[in-house]
């Protein structure tokens, strides 16, 4: 059963090397690895909720995987803590794009083509002055719209009946200064026109985002997907207006839940009173110029048109949303409109060579330890300790494999405060062996024989095991849950060992107990097997099962084979009775005379005694009294 | 050795030789009460001394260097901030950790560029960070929540496992007795309090409680049928099973103190400052604590709290009553209460074999 589990663990292991990119050692941690550790803490009036986090991770991630750093690591911590660790030394412009917290704007739609760059200038007038006319035209002509693309053709519908106001003034050719956001004329220089005809979006290296342009001029970007290219005019409405953003299923004209999937968003005063603004002039423009693009991180993550002016701050995007990709944006959007920065709490530097260092002294200390362990064990145990040492090596093969597994795919690290919950655990799974075994000497002392004693002592053990590493898990889950850094790694290992240790005692250390005291060996209490009743303290005599009564020293002529003499001082001193603090008379292996021989001394001794002797006295003789009649109604049963 | 450790490991079983742990509290008390009061005064006196987690402030680490020259680090931070005064720390075999107040990227750059001059390493032996003052107040108190709610938790399922609160909270005692010794001896030793010291003291509550789980274990198998007979009193029966699980105990304490111990002594001889050990000798002092706790604090105040139920008391004076009554009357009841027996364990009569038997006299 355990090796099936040991099997598959590594089996696992295996077949993540071969077919993917498992590794056979454990992915370390920046601790150990070398690189550079930066701590952000969100600052926000209100605490982020974790879809707010994970959609932060996920813009940083984008961000420095831009960068070209492999391997970023960026987690959260608590609620409010974002943890990010680069590998190797990392570029001064890799930490900026870190520290930099997400914008999200809205900007009008100046042009629109497809993500290929436009090299042959058959559609467009690649002039000077493009007017708004011909790249209207470019665009129209160009872009050949992906139907994958669920943003592709969205609407923004409003949500009141609009009134379509007057249009604004014709774009006029003024160039001194733009009439709106969306001039063309004035925004689209020779310069913005050549970026655009330039850009490839079907280039991952243009897909990773950055830093949003100026918010007054122009800005030449990609759609989220590559699936299409932009020119956007100015910013309009920041993203911080944005009050909420929530995704459902539309609302029918007769009041009924359609079966459309839609984000719906509301604008706060500033962002009611701008977004009104920009629907009135859109809404009267000609595709491409009737969208505004949603911008986030450099990149346009939706660009609907407007056919209508929304003034109360309440806008509805419909396309051909799935329910995920609903969901996504309005997360977008939420997380745009997330008053949230980040400030760096802490940034360290960690060599490698450090790491490396204190890994490898670390490990020599665990080796020191688990030796030190192994010559104790074996001390007390004699060749039972053999079966500790066993189980710790079991437990430690199931433990390396789980951790590179989890490696592998759970993204775990190791780090030191881990490598130094995994030597820590070495006590703590030993115990777990040293309860059973004293469990079993218990029962042992008790006279019976070894069959019964492990199963006796399992059932008995078996309870102490399962509270204490209960305890143990508990501890460890209540760490993990609300711990921050290195303490969570601690957590992580100690809780792990802690289910591993019930698993081999459960699995590899009771049946292996179990086949042990078959054998002749340990059964019959051989002197180096460390049950050895006799160095236990049990009577000679017992019986052995089966009618047979195997008899101890007293009569050593004809007891077991085996059986040391008196002589022997290992086995003696069970007939040396060792006074005991109460009565300080033993009364076990007396004969009927001697005890009643006691019996009088005591009683003569008591006559003489004081009062406050006598009670003393007494009470042994209660005792001894008891004893005597070999009734146990004792303290085991 | 071993011969004689399993012996006296027989003795405690049967009772033969047995310790009065239980009857002798007030000293474990007194003895229990002295060491927190001391490990108090020295955690006001000269306090913890918090790293730079805590504090907050910039950090360079050179590596690859010969480790004496801390006197030419701090020089160099001098030379380039005048006002400050580094703190220098081995750090590993051949690093130096160099720590200052919070300075600015610039000033940064400055004293990295010094570094590197001075101790004539490439720039990829000199490694920085910047730590603000809130990150370890952040952890502390995610630690001290953390520590709260594991409290919680533990009496919650301490009471409903042994079934009786009065275990929880004598356990918990015991909790809060190694933790503050634990810390009082840290602050003794006055290392820096890094977020690792606090990971070993977090450890320190798992361990302190796992410990007294596995002796109240004992004592409540060894304490079940406590009322149904009339021979040992409670306290008795429960220090009975404090001696019979001082073996295990040990064993235990030694085998987890071993690693720790490695730990520690790699830690603090050869690599100096580090996680390694800090947690290494928060854990070693825990669990040296924790071990003595669960035997002579946790346990007697178990009982001490059993006594005062109305049940437990009653049988106690019948039992003791009982006692007095079979030997000299007129024995005052309180003085009686007062003597606490340590009892052992009742052993069923063996076959003493053939020659035993009263033999036929041979005519």
């Amino acid at each position: 059963m355990l090796g099936a589990i040991i099997a598959l663990v590594f089996g696992a292991i295996a077949a993540g090397v071969k077919w993917s990119d498992a590794s056979w050692t454990p992915k370390l941690a920046l601790d150990l690895e070398g690189g550079t550790q930066i701590v952000l803490r969100a600052v926000s009036a209100t605490t982020p909720t974790s879809t707010q986090m994970n959609q932060a991770i996920d813009v940083m991630r984008q961000r420095v995987d831009a960068s070209g750093v492999a391997e970023a690591e960026i987690t959260t911590q608590g609620s409010n803590l974002i943890v990010v660790g680069l590998p190797g030394k990392p570029s001064e412009d890799t930490l900026k794009l870190v520290k930099t917290s997400a914008q999200m704007e809205f900007r009008p739609v100046l042009a629109e083509a497809a993500p290929t760059p436009t090299t042959d200038d058959a559609t467009a007038s690649p002039s000077a002055t493009p007017t708004a006319d011909a790249t209207a035209g470019a665009s129209g002509d160009a872009t050949t719209e992906p139907t994958t693309e669920p943003t592709s053709e969205p609407t923004s519908e409003p949500t009141e009946s609009a009134t379509a106001e007057p249009t604004p003034a014709a774009t006029t050719s003024t160039k001194a200064a733009p009439d709106n956001a969306s001039d063309s004329d004035y925004y689209v220089t020779p310069a913005v026109q050549e970026q655009f005809d330039k850009l490839d979006c079907t280039d991952q290296k243009n897909l990773t985002g950055g830093v949003n342009g100026d918010a007054d001029k122009a800005f030449v970007t990609c759609q989220q997907q590559g699936l299409a290219k932009y020119i956007l005019g100015p910013v309009e409405v920041e993203g911080k207006h944005i009050a909420s953003a929530t995704s459902g299923l539309n609302t029918l004209q007769n009041g009924q839940v359609g079966n459309e999937w839609i984000v719906q968003l509301k604008f706060d005063k500033t962002g009611t009173s701008q977004f009104s603004d920009v629907t009135e002039r859109l809404y009267t423009e000609e595709s491409p110029k009737n969208q505004f693009g949603i911008v986030l991180d450099g990149l346009v993550v939706s660009a609907p048109s407007v056919n209508g002016v929304i003034p109360n701050g309440e806008a509805e995007i419909s396309g051909s949303f799935t329910r995920e990709s609903a969901a996504s944006l309005a997360n977008q959007l939420n997380f745009g409109s997330l008053p949230m920065a980040f400030e760096v709490q802490s940034e360290e530097q960690i060599s490698a060579t450090l790491g490396a260092d204190q890994l490898q002294k670390g490990m020599l200390a665990g080796l020191i330890g688990l030796i030190l362990v192994v010559l104790y064990s074996l001390l007390q145990y004699r060749t039972l300790g053999l079966l500790t040492v066993g189980s710790l090596v079991v437990a430690a093969v199931l433990t390396y494999g789980t951790i590179t597994l989890l490696s592998w795919g759970m993204g775990y690290r190791l780090s030191l405060p881990g490598v130094t919950g995994l030597i820590v655990a070495i006590g703590i799974t030993a115990d777990s062996f040293i309860v059973y075994f004293e469990r079993i000497r218990d029962e042992l002392r008790e006279g019976r024989t070894l069959g019964t004693a492990v199963e006796r002592g399992w059932s008995r053990a078996k309870r102490t095991i399962l509270a204490s590493d209960a305890v143990n898990l508990l501890a460890a889950a209540v760490l993990l849950k609300l711990a921050v850094g290195g303490v969570k790694g601690f957590a992580f290992t100690l809780g792990l060992t802690t289910i591993i240790d019930v698993l081999v005692v459960f699995m590899f250390t009771h049946p292996m107990m179990e086949l042990l005291a078959r054998t002749k060996f340990f059964s019959q209490g051989h002197r180096l097997s460390g049950l050895d009743p006799r160095r236990l303290g049990v009577p000679g005599t017992r019986y052995v099962g089966r009618g047979k009564v195997v008899t101890g020293p007293r009569s050593s002529s004809d007891g077991m084979p085996d059986a040391p003499g008196d002589d022997v001082p290992d086995a003696a001193p069970t007939r040396t009775p060792v006074p005991a603090t109460v009565g300080g008379v033993s009364t076990a292996g007396m004969t009927i005379a001697e005890r009643r021989a006691a019996q009088r001394a005591a009683q003569a001794e008591q006559e003489r005694g004081a009062a406050s002797e006598a009670d003393e006295s007494a009470a042994a003789d209660a005792a001894t009294d008891d004893d005597a009649s070999g009734r146990t109604d004792g303290s085991e049963h | 050795m071993a011969a004689g450790f399993a012996q006296w490991g027989n003795d405690l079983y049967t009772g033969r030789r047995s310790y009065d742990i239980v009857g002798r509290r007030r000293i474990w008390y007194s003895i229990s009460a002295v060491l927190v009061v001391i490990s108090c005064i020295l955690l006001v006196k000269p306090g913890l001394n918090p790293g730079i987690e805590f504090k907050g402030g910039s950090q360079f680490i050179v590596s690859n260097i010969d480790t004496s020259q801390q006197q030419l680090a701090i020089d160099t931070v001098k030379s380039v901030q005048p006002d400050e005064s580094p703190e220098v720390t081995k750090l590993g075999s051949d690093s130096l950790r160099i720590q200052t107040a919070e300075l600015t990227d610039d000033q940064v750059q400055d004293v990295k560029q010094a570094l590197m001059t001075s101790f004539d390493v490439s720039e990829d032996d000199v490694a920085t960070a910047f730590i603000g003052p809130t990150w370890g107040k952040d952890i502390s108190q995610k630690a001290i929540k953390g520590i709260l709610v594991f409290l919680l938790f533990v009496t919650v399922v301490m009471t409903i496992y042994f079934r009786n609160w009065r275990m929880a909270i004598a356990g918990l005692v015991a909790l809060f007795h190694d933790l503050i010794i634990t810390v009082g001896v840290y602050a003794a030793v006055g290392w820096e309090v890094t977020p690792a010291t606090v990971i070993g003291f977090l450890t320190i509550l798992g361990y302190s409680i796992y410990d007294t789980v596995v002796v109240f274990d004992k004592v409540r198998e060894n304490t079940a049928d406590t009322l149904d007979q009339s021979r040992f009193t409670y306290a008795e029966k429960a220090n009975l099973a404090v001696n019979q699980t001082l073996v295990r105990s040990i064993n235990t304490s030694v085998v987890a103190l071993l690693p720790v111990s490695a730990i520690l002594f790699v830690g603090a001889a050869i690599l100096g400052a580090g996680t390694l050990r800090d947690i290494a000798l928060a854990l070693f002092v825990g669990m040296l604590i924790g071990t003595f706790s669960s035997i002579f604090l946790a346990t007697p105040l178990e009982v001490t709290l059993r006594e005062r139920e109305p049940a437990i008391r009653d049988h106690t004076r019948k039992v003791l009553a009982a006692r007095g009554a079979s030997g000299t009357e007129g024995v005052d009841e309180q003085e009686l209460a007062g003597v606490v027996r340590s009892a052992g364990q009742l052993r069923p009569g063996a076959h003493q074999g053939q020659g035993a038997q009263p033999k036929k006299r041979k005519k």
